[in-house]
């Protein structure tokens, strides 16, 4: 990359990414936790079957922003949001959207592995049932069968389908989970920290699989860690303080990237 | 010097003590904190501890056996031909002893030596000053009261003397141990650590105790009336009999009561739990945190109402009520307006226990449900899921050992209620299924066999024992399956 002219990398980068359409919208989105303000107008959006990873120091607003997505803020007392995001054209604010539809096609991976104290079986098998997206057992278990594998697990699961899922490793669990977001084929999916909680070996596995993950879905990935951001994503999203610093091309962002802050942030030298 | 006198100087002293120890550590550290091991307040606790413990055990001590000592010295004093008669007779002199003793000290020297030269009589010399003499007094009573007068007196010197001096001594020692590098704060901990092993062991010893003397009670029982006759037994009918006639043997059938019991116990658990349940998941998944830090507090009003007051609201409103409705039920189908439901009935109290059950069930299941991680319910919800799919297939099932637990805790609580089903499901110990129709627990029973002026020396008494150790074990056994199944649910998610 270095090889090239700056002018040359922006060129095709913005080439690269121009023909990629938005797949959600973020516009003048803030959020206020009662009277504190946690978000300020962060215009930002998300491109399809793209990776984007929002980073920053903590408190700065990155995972109130990725929760707006699906509205799991909602859960929270006391939280606001004004400004509007859009999934595919549709207002997802708009009272007239539901919310638990909604969910469905943004699915969400936390920060700490949180299997279902239920089978493994049944973690996968818990949001097709209640969307009703399988009836009979050979459905069950095709689309048990199929997100175990997009999520790379099912060769070490196949044998003990019918244990706990909360059995497993860190790793592994994380995977169950990453699983049971698929298993409802939304069209995003939101991670807030997916390996914080994991080894490096159990990160190397999440982290290729993001990478494959991308063909099908939209993600969006929230990471303290600038190499985890480097190698999975194709945009970035730089937040302080609550504002959006910079959003820029992945490449970009970590070798030249438009904002001092950014570049502060990347080298170390604060948060 | 009175007793409380003594123990009110003990800690003055240990007042004294205290400040003493914490100067002579202070002037040791010379004016540098951190040249003592322990701070001053813990060497000035050290010499306290020192100048009150020990005289306060040897007070404890001396309090005991003194008396014991001083009885048997007067009992020696009495004469030949008492101590002779033998046990009871002796007892009652010394008792006798014990009374003029006492008169002793509110006569004058001169009446005194009248009784000694026998020119008064001693019961109306006494009775003139308030003390009332059990028979006519006997010459050599006045000499053991006055031993017992005197030795009642040395006694109590020597036992001042001894126990401030053990109390100087004390502190007098600690204060020479007091050195900068001397640990202090780890002796401190000790006595600490002993105070709470003591407390915590007496709660221990006095369920010992109770269950020691029921059990020994209960066995008593046993030997008069068969465990068979007892655990199998289908016929409540003690037959009271007259005091000292015996030989009226009644039949003691547990089987009618704990029937009653469970039925009853039933129903109040069919009332309370969806209820508590219901308003258990409203409080921890659905109310605000406001309208629940006030709602909370006010479903737990109930569990404070006393159960008496439970018992005559179901005795005046709940069972009037309940019978009127039937009798206007059956009018309306049948148009013989007759209540099949009577005002003393199983419903009765079921319903009303019941009521009384809600809160433990509600806040009980609350705390359990709460105790479900929030990453589990961000999980569901993350995934499409509605709030109520989330309660029903991801937080209750988590929680539903938990659950269990607490309603095995509440039921233990409606088996062992006795106040609501006197009043409200009558005394009759009959065995039958109809729930409109009256019947009674093991509690009421103990109740009832217990009441009024009795001997503990016939069955009809005695069977309240065994009636009791029944329920413990019952209400025990439920309790120690709901704590282990608690237990278990705990490690889940540690």
């Amino acid at each position: 990359m270095n090889i090239m002219s700056e002018a040359a990398v922006e060129k095709a980068l913005d080439q690269k990414m121009n023909t990629v359409p938005y797949k959600m919208i973020g516009k003048d989105v803030s959020v206020y936790y009662g009277e504190k303000r946690a978000l300020f107008d962060v215009n930002l959006n998300i491109r399809e079957n793209t990776v984007t990873a929002l980073i920053g120091p903590s408190g700065c607003g990155k995972s109130t922003f990725l929760r707006t997505l699906n509205r799991m803020n909602d859960t929270i007392e006391n939280c606001r949001v004004t400004g509007k995001i859009t999934l595919d054209e549709d207002d997802i604010y708009d009272p007239a959207i539901d919310v638990v539809e909604l969910r469905a096609r943004v699915g969400m991976v936390f920060q700490k592995p949180n299997p279902f104290p239920k089978s493994i079986f049944d973690n996968v098998a818990y949001g097709p049932r209640i969307h009703g997206l399988a009836r009979t057992k050979a459905e069950f278990d095709e689309v048990v069968e199929t997100s175990l594998h997009k999520a790379g697990l099912w060769n070490e699961v196949k044998d003990r389908l019918h244990e706990p899922g909360t059995g497993l490793s860190g790793g592994q669990q994380q995977r169950l989970c990453i699983a049971r977001a698929v298993a409802v084929s939304p069209e995003v999916i939101l991670m807030d920290e997916p390996c914080s909680a994991l080894d490096p070996i159990a990160t190397a596995k999440v982290e290729e699989l993001i990478h494959e993950l991308r063909t099908n879905f939209t993600i969006v990935i929230v990471t303290h860690s600038m190499q985890q951001a480097a190698r999975v994503s194709q945009r970035t999203a730089m937040f302080h303080l609550g504002n959006l610093v910079e959003e820029n091309d992945t490449d970009k962002m970590f070798t030249n990237p438009d904002d001092q802050r950014t570049q502060d942030y990347i080298m170390g030298r604060f948060g | 010097m009175s007793t409380s006198l003594l123990l009110l100087l003990i800690v003055l002293i240990g007042f004294i003590s205290y400040f003493a120890g914490r100067a002579r550590s202070l002037a040791q550290a010379n004016g540098k904190l951190s040249n003592l091991h322990s701070l001053p307040g813990y060497h000035g606790s050290y010499v306290a501890i020192w100048a009150i413990l020990p005289a306060a055990l040897v007070l404890g001590a001396w309090l005991v056996a003194a008396p014991m000592y001083i009885d048997s010295s007067t009992r020696a004093t009495l004469p030949e031909a008492v101590q002779t008669q033998g046990g009871a007779t002796v007892e009652l002199a010394l008792g006798q002893v014990k009374s003029v003793a006492g008169g002793l000290k509110r006569l004058t020297t001169e009446e005194i030596s009248a009784l000694e030269s026998g020119s008064a009589n001693l019961r109306s010399t006494l009775a003139a000053k308030g003390v009332a003499l059990a028979g006519e007094g006997e010459p050599y009573m006045i000499t053991a009261a006055q031993h017992f007068n005197a030795m009642n007196a040395t006694n109590r010197w020597l036992m001042s003397a001894v126990v401030l001096l053990i109390a100087i001594a004390g502190g007098v020692y600690a204060i020479r141990n007091i050195a900068t590098r001397f640990r202090a704060r780890n002796q401190v901990e000790r006595v600490m650590l002993g105070s709470l092993i003591v407390a915590s062991s007496i709660a221990i010893l006095t369920t010992v105790g109770i269950v020691a003397s029921m059990l020994s009670e209960a066995g008593r029982f046993f030997t008069m009336v068969s465990p068979f006759e007892f655990f199998f037994g289908t016929v409540w009918d003690p037959r009271f009999a007259a005091a000292g006639s015996g030989g009226a043997s009644g039949q003691f059938g547990l089987i009618p009561l704990l029937a009653g019991t469970l039925y009853i116990a039933f129903v109040a658990m069919l009332f309370a739990v969806p209820i508590g349940l219901f308003a258990a998941i409203y409080m921890a998944e659905y109310a605000s945190p406001r309208l629940r830090s006030t709602a909370k507090p006010l479903l737990e009003v109930l569990a404070g109402i006393p159960t008496i007051v439970y018992g005559f609201f179901a005795l005046v409103t709940v069972g009037p009520f309940l019978r009127d409705i039937s009798a206007q039920l059956n009018g309306l189908v049948t148009g013989n307006y007759q209540n099949f439901i009577q005002a003393q009935s199983v419903v009765t109290a079921g319903i009303v226990m019941g009521i009384m059950l809600i809160p433990f069930v509600s806040s009980l299941s609350d705390d359990i449900i709460t105790q479900v991680p929030r990453a589990l319910r961000d999980g569901s919800l993350g995934l499409g899921a509605t709030r109520s799919e989330t309660v029903k297939k991801v937080i209750l099932p988590a929680a539903l050992p938990g659950i269990v637990g607490a309603l095995l805790l509440t039921a233990s609580r409606a088996v062992g209620e006795t106040m609501i089903v006197v009043l409200a499901a009558g005394v009759a110990a009959r065995m039958q299924i109809n729930p409109f129709e009256p019947m009674t627990t093991v509690t009421v029973k103990i109740v009832n066999q217990l009441t009024g002026d009795l001997e503990f020396t016939s069955p009809q008494t005695l069977v309240a024992f065994a009636l009791g150790i029944t329920l413990f074990v019952i209400t025990l056994g439920l309790n120690i399956y709901a704590l282990y199944i608690v237990r278990k649910y705990r490690e889940q998610y540690e």
